[in-house]
């Protein structure tokens, strides 16, 4: 395999003409425009997301008091507001905005190519995901109301309107996950398509700077994962519409296997959205420490081991629900496996920290805010993973705490670190560095009093998905309900401290300090391009001469060195 | 009227982009079509109730659709090796072969989806009680993987019929070589659900 095949057809721009706003902001072929579609829905649904916790945190803080901005929480509505959040964090907030937002915005930017190799099927994969979210924000008006059958939708619950009382919601639901999935599939055959065969001249695998890497492993789990799940959806919306039986076992289907096909997607799927974060907050690491990434072998080969062992952990989510003893066994074991490779790439990220001159930046604090918070998730894992102690932390706030200490700090933490570093090529502009440093600490700290108290709550016996604990005088005592409230008191605080990154993130775009081309001397070939990048990325394609990561090399003017640069910086 | 997008023509692997983005497509396929049997054998070796209908499936029926396929298969080979020596018109005329294999293989389907759904529009008296979707796992099984297999060749005979129309007119030639890949797919598809559905008597 040659990577030096660039040719005269290499270049193959049409002439450049001025397009019409449609053809630029509402259906374009450009990747970068796309990512922001991808990346702006993200942020619009997240806002949902984060709406629908307010509700019910209010709910589980002051049961029965009238919500402001809500009303009455019902029960139905509590059901459907906790299924809603998950289902939107995990596939309108994660996948859009980690995957799809910087996976377009990234790859070809920095693999040094002018636009994806498919910029057709990219927009097509847009419009997908836009109608899917559509789609879902439909589901909540119609009658019935939302699907209230959590994000895991398992069966019966899921599959018989007279139980979960939302006929429609539950399909709409489906339909809408259904959507989304195409869509991520389109945009993840654009992916790997683009990275395999548009690379620039001289650009090795080992060039390939990491992110580019753990968005395409990510991918290649994503398409393997999704399968059966797609399989075990189209089965349940015949369960929920024509009446068969695959999952109900009045007629000789088996509810479990609809666990097993989906946790055999779901935990796959932490990963999914774990790597590319990871992939981010190396770049902004390496950068920030002014020294080459710690590893970068061992980081991609056990990236790749993660993938394989994520394929053949997902039962530990079933140790409960009635499988044989011996497959949880073999469950435990690989479960507790995995936390090593996970630990090596940690390690290797604090090596890279380690003896470099650190520049305290606002995202080098998300950065390492996101290692520090993902290691009390990963930790908490292994408690989980253990199928003795899972008997009885299973389905209690112990749960709970775990996974959002594993998710907030990939998809909030660490996709906040990676905005402000990429911000000033995205829009030209600087960010305000103040209130950048506000919106950290307002979100690091609030963040940890929400979640440390329900790892409390979880260890004293509170199940989840219960309305109201006042009907359970066991879990109704001052000192766990003082817990509730404070948790739910830091949740606003930590929402109402996103408003001034929104005024910063709207304001800058427009009043921000002008950005140069490479504002964080980085040495990736996005920084080679004016901020923002034009149409067709660059005026003339590069050839890269070295991996991503060379800072501080001695015999160097420079602390950085381009890739594409051939002679000494 | 849009003007065409900015985009790439590297081919870094030496591998054309669109060959390699429909092995990527297949493999997803693969994965799809690869739940649904593993759901489907997992039932059988639970021995799910109703397996033994089984031996109620058409199997001359099957048979015979596994030849009209196999042999569509061979056509569209044949329309790619005309088409890599720029043979038009004959390229086209075996798209065309494919287009119709296909077509005999959906009649035949609709054959036996009727004969179970209304045995009385083939044999009065009617020779058993009609067979619906509904009737137990194993026939959910039956149309949904069959149902799913079918749509894959309907959506196939669509695109071949597009690509027929760009061949006269000499255009995307490799487009050819594409729904090729895809077809074989298909075929194979077919060649896993044929011995599970149709031939094991369980």
């Amino acid at each position: 395999m040659s990577t030096a095949t660039a040719t005269a057809q290499d270049h193959a721009h049409e002439e450049h003409h001025e397009m019409g706003f449609l053809e630029k902001y509402i259906f374009p072929t450009d990747h970068k425009m796309i990512g922001m579609q991808y990346m702006f829905t993200g942020m619009f649904m997240a806002a949902v997301g984060g709406y629908f916790a307010y509700a019910f945190r209010m709910q589980l803080a002051f049961p029965g008091m009238d919500v402001p901005f809500f009303g009455q929480v019902t029960p139905q509505a509590y059901n459907m507001l906790v299924t809603n959040h998950g289902t939107i964090m995990i596939f309108w907030v994660a996948m859009p905005v980690l995957i799809a937002g910087f996976g377009n915005y990234l790859i070809p930017l920095m693999i040094g190519c002018d636009d994806m190799v498919f910029p057709r099927i990219n927009r097509l994969s847009y419009q997908v995901f836009f109608v899917s979210t559509v789609v879902l924000i439909l589901s909540f008006f119609v009658q019935g109301g939302g699907f209230g059958g959590a994000w895991t939708a398992y069966p019966p619950l899921s599959s018989v309107p007279e139980y979960n009382l939302t006929n429609w919601g539950s399909s709409l639901w489906l339909v809408a996950v259904a959507l989304e999935i195409i869509a991520f599939l389109l945009g993840g055959i654009n992916f790997i398509t683009t990275t395999m065969n548009s690379r620039a001249p001289g650009m090795k695998m080992m060039d390939i700077p990491i992110v580019i890497w753990m968005i395409n492993i990510a991918v290649i789990m994503f398409m393997a994962s999704v399968g059966p799940l797609i399989a075990g959806a189209v089965m349940l919306f015949m369960d929920q519409r024509i009446g068969t039986t695959f999952f109900l076992p009045s007629g000789g289907g088996d509810p479990i296997l609809w666990q097993h096909l989906f946790w055999f997607f779901g935990h796959p799927e932490v990963y999914v959205v774990l790597f590319p974060t990871l992939g981010l907050v190396a770049d902004v690491i390496t950068t920030f420490s002014r020294k080459k990434l710690w590893g970068y072998r061992t980081i991609l080969y056990t990236t790749i081991a993660t993938g394989g062992l994520a394929f053949v952990v997902w039962a530990h989510h079933q140790f409960i629900a009635g499988i044989d003893p011996r497959m949880a066994n073999v469950f435990v074991v690989t479960t507790l496996l995995i936390s090593i490779p996970i630990a090596e790439i940690m390690f290797c990220y604090i090596a890279t920290l380690f003896g470099g001159s650190i520049r305290f930046t606002v995202p080098m604090l998300w950065a390492i805010g996101f290692l520090m918070t993902f290691l009390l998730g990963g930790v908490t894992g292994i408690y989980l993973g253990a199928s003795g102690l899972d008997i009885y932390f299973h389905d209690s706030y112990f749960v709970i705490a775990h996974f959002h200490y594993t998710f907030f700090p990939i998809t909030i933490i660490g996709m906040f670190g990676a905005l402000y570093y990429w911000y000033p090529k995205m829009f030209g502009r600087h960010l305000n560095e103040f209130w950048g440093k506000v919106h950290f600490w307002g979100t690091l700290i609030p963040f940890n009093c929400i979640f440390l108290p329900l790892f409390l709550l979880g260890m004293a016996g509170q199940h989840r998905r219960i309305y109201n604990y006042e009907h359970f005088p066991d879990l109704a005592s001052p000192d766990l309900q003082g817990m509730r409230v404070f948790a739910t008191a830091s949740l606003i605080i930590m929402l109402l401290f996103q408003i001034p990154f929104l005024i910063n993130f709207f304001g800058s775009m427009f009043i921000g300090r002008k950005a140069e081309p490479n504002p964080w001397k980085a040495n990736t070939l996005e920084w080679t391009v004016p901020s923002p990048p034009g149409h067709g990325n660059f005026k003339e394609l590069p050839s890269v001469y070295r991996g991503p990561y060379e800072y501080s090399v001695p015999g160097n003017r420079e602390d950085y060195w381009p890739q594409h640069m051939p002679d000494r910086n | 009227m849009m003007h065409s997008p900015v985009a790439t023509r590297r081919t870094v692997t030496g591998i054309p982009t669109g060959r390699l983005a429909v092995w990527w497509v297949l493999a997803s396929e693969v994965f799809i079509f690869g739940g649904l049997i593993m759901c489907f054998l997992l039932y059988k070796f639970n021995d799910a109730p109703g397996f033994e209908d089984a031996s109620m499936t058409n199997t001359p029926a099957g048979a015979f659709n596994t030849f009209v396929l196999l042999t569509s298969s061979l056509t569209i080979v044949l329309a790619h090796a005309a088409a890599e020596k720029g043979e038009l018109k004959k390229c086209f005329n075996f798209i065309w072969c494919t287009i119709f294999g296909g077509l005999v293989f959906a009649v035949v389907k609709l054959y036996e989806y009727t004969s179970k759904i209304f045995p009385e529009w083939y044999h009065t008296p009617a020779t058993h009680e009609p067979i619906t979707i509904l009737s137990n796992v194993f026939w959910s099984f039956y149309f949904t993987a069959t149902g799913l297999h079918a749509l894959h060749v309907l959506g196939g005979m669509v695109i071949m019929a597009m690509i027929s129309q760009d061949v006269l007119k000499g255009r995307n030639l490799q487009r050819v070589e594409l729904i090729g890949l895809y077809w074989h797919f298909v075929d194979i598809v077919w060649i896993f659900l044929f011995p599970i559905l149709y031939i094991a008597n369980f």
